[in-house]
């Protein structure tokens, strides 16, 4: 058992490491060498191809060994708007009346085969994100709706000319999932990178080892002079959280990129002290519980509604918060965004009222309008742990409140996937995890599929889609804020069509010695390892 | 009146004689009777869970997350407020559920299986222990894991993944046993006499292989008890929130080891109990049955 002086210790020594953590790396001397073994909280991605994939576990595998157009600043990664050019040489200036941003690509960048890699190889890649050919999956495809065309004057030129000016442009270019594969590769076969590795970013591939770990060594053409740092990474997959913790108490890691529940972050500190680091931040990240409309009885917004009803997040969350890495309830839109919606607006929305016991009354005679009394069903989840089983377990008992009766099925994450992606499920744990606080895109998830590739919920919805246009193209900040308000109020009260659950907090635990790496509200982003050092 | 009188006393003596058996087991048989105890105490757990366990064994109670040892909550609560005491008994009902439903559907697939290759010999013969060889070529948890994986979690796919495993583990034994039933003159006679295969195996040979089969079955409860609850502790077992041992140790042993063990400690007393018990129970019970054994 913990005693008061040992979580008042504990505590301590949180403040004094993150302290520690904000010291700028700048302050020592950075030492290269040495390899950096971290853990990958899952079991083996669908594929390693990032166009097509949205799952951290293929991003964690496969970052280092790619380049992209443009990323956040690695030096500030909290920051919503500091990007950073990666392959373009500097940050344009939108013209055309911000329709147009032309990038003047690196010269003298290397495939890992040695191979130039040119404009062409960037305009390439992008027009598979942005339009992909008839059998190619692009994950990323809906974020980039107001794209209209790319083109690729010259080997140094690569021209984005958009439909319409939006703040959600450079956002969405950022994108970490958006590689720069080589354009032969592409075009011979674009299901080549779902298998293989093959970039251009500061490490090199070395060996994968299905589900079990992933190698790289340095890079000794990458482009940022004097990067990476590292001789080298392993990356160890491990779906069990006592399997990563231990490996982190024990140094056989230094550390995960996703977050740790705080039980786990108490008891490093508590054993490790000053040899444990620990940086946290709000997460850009919330599960969502999604009925699956094609199935009965969720096709029926009464039973939406109702499930809706029963649950408590004013009270769920402060208790989740403690066992779980779950922190703030919110609606849409990343909490502490200015187009968040704020406390008294979320409460006008169905499932954040503040008298749960009218709400649950509500549910039930919604339920027994709808023919569903007494509804059982089984919720589809993912075999990982934090927070989306502790979620579940939540969601479940609050569901029994109103009498439905829900069973869990856990589901390794690419079969979790493949179900989704099938419509194989009543309702779904999943997830709206973004790397840029970009809430004009970010809430692009609850669109229907034939927009939005991600969505599962199994419905058209044109309302919700001209909605979502309308304040896309909108540029006055109040105005857009009211059009994202209706928007959230149609998904989330008049469709409902998914539940939120508490917004993320992530914790990351990192050993001391590893330095150069910074927290941002997401698990997507500062992943090429290309700034990390070891000071040991 | 004295047909009347003998037929009343005749059940008193059956019940005399099963009473007196019973007592001689406990007499001859101290550990297996303690066995039998701890088997008895958790089927009584599980079968009246629902008037005995004192809270809810799912609903989340906020105010008394990761409560210790206390007189509200005896064997405290986990990281949901839930009842630990509670869970343990309605999880005693989802191992048994899992272990007996497994064991028997195991053991009798594995009984019919055993006799019908050991009576008809030959090709028959041939290509059953062949197939059994294959099954028993792998571990009984990687075979269950196998199973799990192609068919998913939950109850009914734990219980089918532990019961493939006990077929052939029963078969091959049962086979043996009926190999040598199956060459003694009355089978012969049997089968002279013009009976039907169904008879000879059913009425001649299941009966005199009944001994080695129930005492692997009490072998196979334990089993499939651990195996549950190594596939729960896996994440591939019973899921949340369905009070299942393996799931709770899972949980607690994970996250709580060191800030609330109680979690932990007290699913895995039940899991080592019950396979414990049955354990005992089942040498006993071979001890008793084995004439060899007996006299010793």
């Amino acid at each position: 058992m913990t005693t008061p002086t040992g979580w008042l210790a504990a505590g301590l020594s949180i403040v004094l490491t993150a302290a520690l953590a904000a010291t700028p790396a700048v302050a020592q001397t950075i030492k290269k060498g040495g390899t950096l073994t971290y853990m990958i909280p899952a079991d083996a991605p669908p594929s390693l191809d990032g166009h097509k994939e949205n799952t951290f576990a293929t991003l964690h595998a496969t970052a280092p060994f790619y380049s992209t157009l443009i990323s956040i600043n690695p030096d500030n990664p909290s920051s919503s708007t500091d990007f950073v050019c990666d392959l373009c040489t500097e940050m344009p200036k939108p013209t055309d009346d911000g329709k147009t941003y032309t990038f003047k690509i690196r010269k003298g960048v290397k495939f890992h085969d040695g191979t130039p890699l040119t404009a062409a190889d960037v305009a390439k890649s992008w027009q598979y994100i942005a339009f992909p050919p008839k059998g190619v999956s692009s994950a990323r495809e809906a974020y980039m709706s107001m794209v209209d065309k790319i083109e690729n004057p010259d080997p140094e030129t690569v021209v984005f000319k958009l439909k319409f000016a939006t703040s959600a442009f450079l956002p969405a270019l950022a994108d970490p999932f958006a590689y720069i594969y080589k354009k032969d590769i592409l075009e011979k076969d674009p299901a080549w990178y779902e298998k293989n590795v093959m970039g251009s970013g500061p490490f090199k591939f070395v060996e994968y080892e299905t589900g079990q770990s992933i190698k790289g060594v340095r890079n000794p053409d990458y482009y940022h002079e004097g990067k990476p740092y590292l001789d080298g990474f392993t990356a160890i997959f491990a779906a069990k959280q006592s399997v990563r913790v231990d490996a982190v108490r024990a140094d056989r890691a230094a550390t995960e990129f996703r977050g740790v529940p705080p039980s786990a972050r108490d008891e490093l500190v508590k054993e490790l002290g000053d040899k444990i680091t620990v940086q946290t931040s709000d997460w850009n990240c919330v599960n969502l519980l999604t009925p699956n409309q094609k199935k009965k009885p969720f096709d029926d917004v009464r039973v939406r509604r109702a499930l809706a009803l029963a649950i408590d997040p004013w009270k769920g969350a402060p208790a989740l918060s403690k066992i779980a890495t779950v922190h703030t309830v919110g609606g849409l839109v990343f909490p502490g965004s200015p187009l968040a919606a704020t406390k008294e607006e979320l409460q006008k929305i169905v499932g954040f009222g503040t008298d749960i016991e009218k709400a649950r009354a509500e549910a039930r005679k919604l339920l027994k309008e709808a023919g569903a009394e007494g509804l059982k069903f089984e919720l589809m989840n993912r075999n990982v742990d934090q927070p989306y089983k502790f979620v579940a377990t939540w969601a479940i008992d609050e569901w029994s409140k109103i009498g439905v009766k829900v069973t869990q099925r856990v589901l390794p994450t690419g079969p979790f996937y493949e179900a989704l992606r099938n419509g194989t499920f009543e309702v779904a744990v999943e997830f709206n995890c973004q790397n840029m606080v970009n809430p004009l895109l970010d809430v692009a998830k609850v669109l229907p599929r034939s927009v939005y590739p991600e969505n599962y919920g199994g419905y058209e919805d044109p309302k919700l889609i001209e909605l979502y246009n309308s304040m896309l193209k909108e540029t006055d900040p109040a105005k857009q804020r009211a059009k994202m308000r209706e928007f959230e109020t149609y998904a989330l009260d008049t469709q409902v069509v998914t539940i939120m659950t508490p917004w993320w907090s992530r914790i990351i635990a990192h050993r001391s010695y590893m330095k150069g790496w910074k927290i941002s509200p997401s698990h997507y982003l500062n992943l090429n390892l290309a700034n990390i050092w070891l000071d040991k | 009146m004295t047909a009347v009188t003998a037929a009343t006393e005749a059940p008193e003596e059956i019940r005399r004689s099963w009473r007196d058996a019973a007592l001689g087991f406990c007499r001859r048989q101290p550990l297996g009777t303690f066995g039998l105890a701890i088997v008895v105490i958790a089927a009584v757990a599980g079968l009246s869970a629902e008037w005995i366990a004192p809270y809810s064994p799912t609903a989340n109670d906020f105010e008394v997350m990761t409560q210790p040892p206390s007189w509200a909550h005896w064997l405290g609560t986990d990281q949901f407020g839930r009842d630990l005491l509670s869970r343990i008994i309605y999880g005693a009902r989802t191992a048994l559920i899992i272990g007996f439903v497994s064991a028997f559907v195991g053991g009798f697939a594995g009984l019919v299986l055993g006799v019908g290759s050991a009576y008809f010999g030959g090709k028959t013969d041939l290509v059953l222990q062949r197939v059994m060889d294959i099954l028993m070529a792998f571990p009984l948890i990687i075979m269950a894991l196998a199973v799990v994986a192609i068919f998913g979690t939950g109850v009914q796919n734990v219980i089918a993944a532990i019961t493939v495993p006990l077929i052939p583990r029963c078969a091959r034994v049962v086979r043996a046993s009926a190999l040598s039933i199956r060459e003694v003159p009355y089978i012969d006679a049997a089968r002279t006499s013009g009976f039907s295969h169904a008879r000879i195996i059913l009425r001649h040979m299941v009966p005199n292989v009944v001994a080695p089969f129930l005492i692997m079955l009490t072998a196979f409860v334990g089993q499939a008890i651990l195996a549950e609850a190594s596939l729960s502790y896996l994440g591939l077992g019973v899921q949340e929130p369905t009070p299942a041992w393996g799931l709770m140790l899972q949980g607690g042993a994970e996250e709580y080891a060191s800030t609330a063990p109680w979690i932990a400690i007290f699913p895995g007393l039940a899991i080592a109990l019950t396979v414990f018990g049955f354990s005992l129970f089942g040498d006993a019970l071979r001890d008793a049955i084995d004439p060899k054994l007996r006299e010793r």
